[in-house]
Parts: C-alpha cells; sequence; structure tokens
C-alpha cells in the first residue's frame, strides 16, 4: 500500500514512517500542508495520513481542496483534538476518519487497512463469506457449514462489521464506533466480553476458529492458520 | 476636561437639537396655513357683507334717488358694529357718510372693484391721520355723486396679532421643554451611563471583583447593570473553574509523571535482560495510557463546565438509550455470577439530550457500581438497577447499587474532580468518573443527585424540560 503522511511533527512522523513500512506499506512523508498538497495531487496514494494542525495549509483545508477537485482518495485524519466536535468538524471537511492523538500505532495501522480497503470493496453486498461461515444480510441470517446460528441484533452487527473488513485488524475502539455509535472509551472490558459471546456462538464446535484475537491491536476474522 | 465640546457630542443634545428644529419648522408652518386659511375666509366673509348692503342701498337708490340714498346711509352708519359708508357729490362734499379724510384719487377709482384704503374715524384729531385700514367698493352715481362701501379690517389684524403671539409663546414653551428635558437627560440618564462606563473601566483594568451600582429603580440601567453583573460573574466563575482545572491537572498528573519517572530511573539503573527490559516497557507504556485518559477525561469535563463544548442535543427516546448502553454491558452478567442488572423503564420516555453524553455519563455510573458498588457480606451479588421514569418536570435517569452506598457528608465532595473516597482508594480509577457525570448533566442543564438506595448508592440524573438548550433560566 502507498501511504503520504503530512505530519509537521518530525519525531512522530519518521516513528509512524518507519512502523508503516515494518508493516510492509510504502510511506513517504509530507512536512507542510502545502507539500502535502501538492504531493497529495502529482501522485497516486491509497490513503493519506493527515494531521489535522499544519504549517502553511491547515489539514482541513488541504482535504477540502482534494475533495473539491474530485480527489476520492481516503483520509484519515490526526488531530490532539478529541472533542466530538472536532471530530464531526474532520468528517465534514471530508475526512474518512478521524484519530485522536495520541494513538496506539496498531489503532493507526487497522483504520489505515480498512480505509484502503474501503475503495476497493464491492458496495453492499448482501452476502458475506469467510470460509464456511456466511452472513446474509437480506435475511438477516447467519450460517456456518450448512447449519444455522441464531444471533443477537447487536452480534449480527457485530459479526457484519468484521467480516465486512475480514482478513483485516479491527480495534476495540473501531468496534465501538461503528457496531454501537459510541465515540467515547469505557475503562472495561465489555468489547472483549461481546466478542466472546460471538466467538462462543460461531467458532464452538468447529474444527477451525475463524474469530481471531490479536494481541495489542484487536480482532480479525479470516480463515488463514493463525 | 473640556465640559463644552463634550456636551455637544452626546447624542441627547445632538437628538433635542434636531426635536427642537423639526417642530419648530412643522409649528411655523401650521400657524402659517391657519393664518392663510383664517384671512382668505374672512375677506370672503366681509366681500359677501359689503355686496348685501350694496344691493340694499341700490334698492334705495332706484326708489326714492340720491336723497333717500343718503338719508339710507345716515341710517345704517348709526347702527353698531356698522360697515363703512361715504357718499359725495360731484366736488367731493361730504353727503353722508361715517368715515373721513378719504383722498380724492382713491374716490377718483370708482371701478366697484375691492380696494384697501386708510381712513380716520369722525370725532378723530388730525394728528390721528389714517389710521384704520378698510376695504371697500366705490360707485359713481348718475350726476357725479359717488358711493362708497365697505368695512374696517382692524378685527382680521388684531387676529392676525393674536395668533402671532400665541406662535411666539408655543415656540417659546417648546425650547423650555426642551431645554428641561435635555437636563434631565444629561442630568441623570448621562451621569448613570458615565457611571457604567467608568466601573466598565474598573472591570477591564483587570479587578474582576468589582460590580456596576443597581440603583433599584428597575429602570432600563438596571436592567443593564444587572445583565452585565450576571456575566461578570460567569467571567468570573469561569477564570475561576480554569484555575482550578489548571491547578489540578499541574498537582494530579504530576503524581503518575512522578511515578512514571521514578520508574524508568529505577529501571535504567539496574542490568537489564531484554525480557526484563520489554515488561518494563510495557508497564511504562500502560502506565502513559492511563495518564492519556486522565487527561483526556479532564479535559472533556473541563471544556463541558467551561461552556466549550457545543451540545449535539436531539430528541431521544431516553429508555432506548438506557437499553442501548445496557445492552453493552450485560454480557458482563453472562461471564460473571456475581453481577446481575435490572432495568426498568418506561418507554418511549422523550428527552432533549446529546445522546454520546449521556451514554457516557450512564456508562461512568454502570462501571462505577462495578467497580464499587459490590455488597461487603459474603456471596450475595452485586445488582445494578437502572431505571428510567418520566417525572412531573422531566425525564429522569437513576442507576442503582447495593453495596455500601456514599455517606452524606460524602456526596457533595464525591462529584468533584479528582476527588477518590477513601473507600475507592484501593481500586484503580480517576476519580474522573462522577465529575463528568456532573459536567453532563450540568451542561444540560439538568440535576445530579446522589442518595441512599438502602443499601446501596443511588445515582439519579433527571433532566428539565428545557434540558439541551444550555443557559436556559440560568
Amino acid at each position: 500500500m502507498r501511504l503520504l503522511v503530512v505530519e509537521d511533527d518530525k519525531q512522530a512522523a519518521s516513528y509512524l514512517i518507519k512502523a508503516l513500512k515494518e508493516a510492509g506499506h510504502t510511506a513517504e512523508l509530507a512536512q507542510d500542508g502545502e507539500s502535502g498538497l501538492s504531493l497529495a495531487r502529482t501522485e497516486h496514494w491509497d490513503v493519506l495520513v493527515v494531521d489535522r494542525m499544519l504549517p502553511r495549509l491547515d489539514g482541513l483545508a488541504l482535504i477540502s481542496a482534494l475533495r473539491a477537485e474530485g480527489d476520492e482518495t481516503p483520509v484519515l485524519i490526526l488531530s490532539a483534538l478529541s472533542q466530538v466536535d472536532d471530530r464531526v468538524t474532520g468528517l465534514r471537511a471530508g475526512g474518512d476518519d478521524y484519530l485522536p492523538k495520541p494513538y496506539a500505532f496498531s489503532e493507526l495501522l487497522a483504520r489505515v487497512e480498512v480505509l484502503a480497503k474501503r475503495v476497493k470493496a464491492a458496495p453492499a453486498d448482501t452476502q458475506m463469506q469467510v470460509a464456511d461461515l456466511r452472513l446474509d444480510r437480506l435475511s438477516h441470517t447467519v450460517e456456518r457449514a450448512g447449519q444455522a446460528i441464531p444471533l443477537q441484533p447487536r452480534e449480527f452487527r457485530l459479526l457484519e462489521y468484521l467480516m465486512r473488513h475480514a482478513g483485516q485488524v479491527v480495534t476495540r475502539t473501531m468496534l465501538l464506533e461503528n457496531v454501537w455509535d459510541y465515540h467515547f472509551d469505557p475503562q472495561t472490558n465489555v468489547i472483549d466480553v461481546h466478542i466472546s459471546r460471538l466467538r462462543g456462538k460461531i467458532d464452538k464446535g468447529f474444527d477451525k476458529p475463524l474469530l481471531h484475537t490479536i494481541r495489542g491491536a484487536g480482532y480479525s476474522i479470516h480463515d488463514r492458520a493463525a | 476636561m473640556t465640559a463644552l465640546p463634550r456636551l455637544f457630542r452626546t447624542t441627547a443634545f445632538k437628538l433635542a437639537l434636531i426635536y427642537i428644529g423639526a417642530f419648530s419648522l412643522l409649528s411655523v408652518s401650521l400657524f402659517f396655513f391657519i393664518m392663510q386659511g383664517t384671512n382668505s375666509l374672512m375677506r370672503a366673509q366681509m366681500v359677501q357683507t359689503i355686496d348685501t348692503d350694496l344691493e340694499g342701498l341700490a334698492e334705495r337708490y332706484a326708489y326714492s334717488g340720491i336723497n333717500g340714498l343718503a338719508s339710507g346711509i345716515r341710517q345704517r352708519s348709526n347702527r353698531p358694529n356698522a360697515n363703512l359708508y361715504l357718499l359725495v357729490d360731484y366736488t367731493g362734499n361730504e353727503l353722508a357718510g361715517n368715515i373721513r379724510e378719504v383722498p380724492e384719487s382713491v374716490l377718483a377709482q370708482s371701478d366697484g372693484e375691492i380696494k384697501f384704503i386708510q381712513y380716520a374715524r369722525p370725532g378723530d384729531t388730525p394728528e390721528q391721520g389714517h389710521a384704520y385700514e378698510a376695504a371697500v367698493r366705490i360707485f359713481s352715481l348718475p350726476g357725479e355723486f359717488r358711493l362708497l362701501v365697505g368695512r374696517d379690517m382692524s378685527e382680521q389684524s388684531s387676529l392676525r396679532g393674536l395668533l402671532g403671539q400665541a406662535l411666539s409663546l408655543w415656540l417659546l414653551a417648546m425650547l423650555a421643554i426642551a431645554l428641561v428635558t435635555y437636563v434631565f437627560v444629561n442630568r441623570r440618564v448621562l451621569r448613570r451611563i458615565d457611571n457604567l462606563t467608568k466601573s466598565s473601566a474598573t472591570l477591564m483594568s483587570g479587578d474582576l471583583s468589582g460590580r456596576l451600582d443597581v440603583t433599584g429603580t428597575g429602570d432600563e440601567f438596571d436592567r443593564l447593570a444587572e445583565n452585565l453583573n450576571t456575566m461578570l460573574n460567569r467571567i468570573e466563575a469561569l477564570m475561576l473553574g480554569l484555575k482550578e482545572v489548571s491547578d489540578n491537572i499541574a498537582h494530579d498528573l504530576k503524581t503518575p509523571l512522578t511515578r512514571l519517572h521514578n520508574r524508568v530511573e529505577a529501571e535504567l539503573s539496574r542490568d537489564l535482560s531484554a525480557a526484563d527490559a520489554r515488561a518494563a516497557l510495557e508497564e511504562t507504556l500502560s502506565e502513559t495510557d492511563s495518564i492519556i485518559c486522565t487527561f483526556n477525561a479532564l479535559l472533556r469535563i473541563a471544556r463541558m463546565e467551561a461552556g466549550g463544548t457545543a451540545l449535539h442535543a436531539d430528541a431521544q427516546d431516553l429508555a432506548l438509550l438506557a437499553a442501548d448502553v445496557l445492552e453493552l454491558y450485560e454480557p458482563l452478567a453472562e461471564e460473571d455470577d456475581s453481577i446481575t442488572f435490572s432495568f426498568d423503564a418506561q418507554s418511549p420516555c422523550p428527552a432533549y439530550v446529546d445522546r454520546q453524553l449521556v451514554s457516557q455519563a450512564l456508562a461512568n455510573l454502570i462501571e462505577n457500581a462495578m467497580k464499587y458498588g459490590r455488597p461487603q457480606q459474603g456471596d450475595t451479588p452485586l445488582n445494578i438497577v437502572v431505571a428510567v421514569k418520566e417525572q412531573a418536570t422531566g425525564a429522569c435517569l437513576t442507576v442503582s447499587d447495593n453495596g455500601l452506598g456514599i455517606q452524606a457528608s460524602d456526596r457533595v465532595r464525591a462529584c468533584e474532580r479528582f476527588v477518590r473516597l477513601d473507600s475507592a482508594r484501593s481500586k484503580p480509577g480517576s476519580g474522573l468518573g462522577l465529575a463528568l457525570v456532573h459536567a453532563v448533566m450540568q451542561l444540560h442543564g439538568g440535576s445530579l443527585e446522589l442518595s441512599d438506595a438502602q443499601p446501596g448508592l443511588k445515582v439519579r440524573l433527571c433532566f428539565t424540560r428545557e434540558s439541551g438548550y444550555p443557559n436556559k433560566g440560568k
């Protein structure tokens, strides 16, 4: 994946670029808004990671400029401002996701990968499948190896979100935001409990587990050997 | 200070000047209009009187000739408020009449048109001259007799004088009223505005404790002063809050930062195996995470309390909102036999609230209950009851547990930032959970109330009907 990081904090940026490269991506750095915009215009990128407060050209202005030119490259906004307000303005300016600083690198990586995939994924598949696990969005049914699995509505949405991002890492915060629509972090491990309950329904009694815990990052659903 | 130019610059003075000008102009034109109207009306009346008189005289002349006419004129001249008559022969000798000193040149123009002349009355001394004014018509009769019939105009001119007098009195009175008003405005109103200006100048210079004077008359200046004072109170409270927050940040973040510093220092001072170093780094990471968490919560609370967070409130079903949060936590009870949840709600229970903030407040309360609300004795399970009820004043949300509860004397303190009651010190936590709930409720204009659930703690959040419209009724 080709990533452009627009970030003015040199230390944070070099750490980020290094970590992204270690994760197997190509990453380049622009240190201010103007050079970020010109790089974004001239080359193809899979995802832009843009800091909100940048010298010369503000991050939000950069995104607005790109969007005005019809550039739909997914953008992840990084910001030291974590309020819901700021999140809303960021997304309104054309950002696709918003990550408050300080962030865990695993969180950023998971979000960037999901963003890159979003463009390619065929919109609104009615049926999704991972190995022998099938989910039908129209009839709201889930079956594994031909065996129907009854799920609660919230469990269904949880599984649907995981399956839409099959093979990718999904963090707890991403689940909380997208499945529950809550933008705060509970102190307790509620998400883990929900996952283990879901796991009990879709993996228990089958020889091959599909729902995996990625240590220090989150969860992933896939049928590769873990 | 130069008093006069300052006086001229005031709005009151300019307004007074403009009003005086406009009213004078209007009055003068009104008087002019009245004068014109009366003049033409009186003249028309006069002409009519003369004409009627002439008809009578013409009849008399037709019947009994010049002598009859002369005796008729004599007769009419003696009546009170008589018209003016003069009959002369061809030499200009008077035959009959009640006016004197009419110049020959006037009598010569005997064309019957209306003329204005000066005349004297019989008995007047020559020194008085032609003292009176009259409108007359002069005719010539066969035999070179000439007849003059007219009407004295002194009535008209005295009326004109009267009107002129009224006008000047009126203008004078207006000027006096304007002057009095101006003095009143200047002395009373300007003085109070000056006072307000003076007081605000001291406030601007940095002393926020001062307040504007309220005289107690309840007039618009008092209302302005009251509003400004309320504003000053709010500013002062905000400044105080800001100071408190920065003090708290300084104090409460210093502690974990010092701890972190010491740990790193201690680890560095000994020889570490790779595994040890990793463990130390992981511990450091989790400690920084918790500091960041505290910091975020603190900032969120501070911004809410300072009114810096816009309320994204919309119409919500409080019962549904609570059910959603509860659903997030319910699996915990399934995992852990020592926790049970009960939910008691009337749905729908409409409230105008910010879903994110109220959900977070409820999540904090549930997490608090799980952390601190456990019953002490034996194996009694923790029962968390979440209830949503529509009260007379608005929707209310209650979370209660069956643990130890909070002493009545500690209940207010428990909602402050960083306050951790003794019973909670042994458990992890930042001391910000209830403070955030408190801030959320304040932002919604609702109330937060802690009470005894017998046993346990009962926390009640009540939204008023106006909740979600910040600063209403405050």
